[in-house]
């Protein structure tokens, strides 16, 4: 097993270098907004494994209130805490993008608002393990996660129309992206991902030892 | 320009200051089960 | 449902009576509309753009407070506990709860609404007969997870800033369609149809989830 995180932490290392030089030096520059464009390639590889990580937390929320097996919610804790990193990264990449292109810091840009919604209902998630007593946390946890879970769609829809009556501009343009582009996006989501298994791992490592070191204690 | 830099930087400055949180949980955890072991 | 409607009368009456949180609760409410209308004092044309916003960020604070103290007195006089352990359907006490808060937020609105008319010199220019649709589907929106929030939040440290922590987040999309639906109205410039059918679809799927988990949250130890 340890041997194995090694070799997987090495290959990431060599991914996310790789997936760097990718995004700085070959990905060919951006016609209208020249370099600053490259900032896509950490922020849309960021979005989409956040969205990933959440995902993974709702599932394994509910398999937790099928079954009430720890596994299932040292995993949601898990994958809540890592998704709130990486959204913080689209959260700041984001403004760092727009204020060289449009001038403005914020902009009510659907993917940008919800991220900021999302971001807001996992770290309310996280207070919420963070302050409740330790019995009751992982069910009212798994419920929150749900709940959260059943807002997305809501969210979404409600800041897309809100958009459309108050147009802003858009990050990260719409429309077709030139292949090369798409490929070293690929690369760096790659690399983005696997460094996000990788964490994953040791966190859950971690809370499972933390979860055995409290029944112990509770003896 | 420095937009792309400070975007790349800030990045790996929130990934490298997570890490950093689960370093010192994680060794703080370690002498506390070794403290267990000891009673 | 009977055992609902016991519960809700036995609320209902326990706060007539005491009249606690009643009285504190509307000072706080014409408070809140006074500090809002030192704070913007716009002319009748520019109210109309932010009354919404002003008038449900003002219910939104209202409706905290109350919630706050829904589960206190249950957890006073250890209800609570005898609720667990009763074969009752939980979720009868969770709707006897959601209605009684729901019936005060509303007079709270009831209340605030000619205050803040007045302050603001407001009048709809679009069809007025759709503002209180907004008020009933908004203020459940708030009032649904506000009190499972606050079941939630029971045994936790800083239980009173754990609700509007937990209850914000989630109730963005319903805030952002209550306020846009009543700017809407107020200035007549376009329809609040989306909004209401929007804050309509909320309601019917967090009222869903509540009914669901209630049972699960309130036996969580």
């Amino acid at each position: 097993m340890k041997r194995g995180f090694t070799i997987f932490a090495l290959l990431t290392a060599v991914l996310l270098s790789y997936a760097l030089y990718q995004a700085l030096e070959v990905a060919p520059t951006e016609r209208t907004m020249g370099d600053v464009q490259r900032i896509f390639y950490y922020h849309v590889p960021s979005a989409w494994t956040a969205f990933l990580l959440f995902f993974t937390n709702f599932v394994a929320s509910v398999a937790y209130l099928i079954r009430r097996n720890p596994k299932a919610d040292a995993l949601a804790l898990v994958t809540a805490e890592v998704g709130v990193v990486f959204c913080t990264v689209v959260l700041v990449t984001g403004p760092l993008w727009a204020r060289p292109v449009w001038g403005i810091w914020w902009t009510w840009d659907v993917r940008l608002t919800s991220t900021l919604v999302l971001w807001l209902i996992y770290v309310s998630y996280l207070m919420l393990r963070r302050f409740s007593s330790s019995g009751q946390t992982p069910v009212l946890a798994a419920a929150l996660a749900v709940f959260g879970a059943l807002d997305v769609p809501l969210v979404y829809f409600s800041i897309w129309y809100f958009r459309t009556q108050h147009p802003q501009p858009v990050i990260g343009g719409g429309g077709s992206i030139a292949p090369q582009m798409l490929h070293v996006l690929l690369i760096n989501w790659l690399a983005f991902l696997c460094f996000a298994v990788l964490i994953c791992w040791s966190r859950y490592r971690l809370e499972r030892l933390r979860q055995e070191l409290e029944e112990v204690q509770a003896l | 320009m420095n937009f792309l830099y400070a975007a790349y930087a800030a990045t790996w400055i929130i990934h490298i200051t997570y890490l950093t949180i689960l370093v010192r949980r994680y060794s703080r955890l370690r002498k506390d089960i070794e403290e267990l072991g000891k009673k | 449902m009977s055992l609902t409607r016991a519960t809700l009368v036995k609320d209902l009456r326990l706060e007539w009576r005491s009249k606690d949180a009643i009285n504190s609760m509307l000072f706080f409410a014409l408070l809140v509309v006074v500090i809002f209308s030192f704070s913007f004092d716009p002319t009748a044309e520019e109210s109309r753009q932010i009354a919404g916003g002003l008038v449900w960020v003002a219910f939104l604070f209202a409706a905290v407070v109350a919630l706050n103290q829904t589960w206190a007195r249950e957890l006073r006089n250890q209800v609570l506990d005898a609720y667990r352990v009763s074969p009752a359907p939980a979720n009868a006490l969770f709707l006897a709860k959601a209605f009684g808060n729901f019936i005060f937020v509303s007079v709270l609105e009831a209340l605030m609404t000619p205050l803040f008319i007045v302050f603001y010199n407001l009048r709809a220019l679009g069809p007025a007969y759709q503002l209180p649709m907004v008020a009933i589907a908004g203020t459940w929106a708030i009032v649904v997870n506000g009190t499972f929030f606050a079941a939630m939040s029971l045994r936790t440290r800083s239980r009173e800033i754990m609700l509007p922590l937990l209850l914000f987040p989630i109730s963005i999309p319903a805030l952002l369609a209550m306020v846009e639906a009543t700017t809407a109205i107020l200035t007549g410039e376009v329809s609040a149809k989306f909004w209401i059918v929007l804050l309509v679809a909320y309601d019917v799927v967090f009222t869903t989830g509540c009914l669901l988990l209630f049972e699960t949250v309130l036996h969580a130890e």
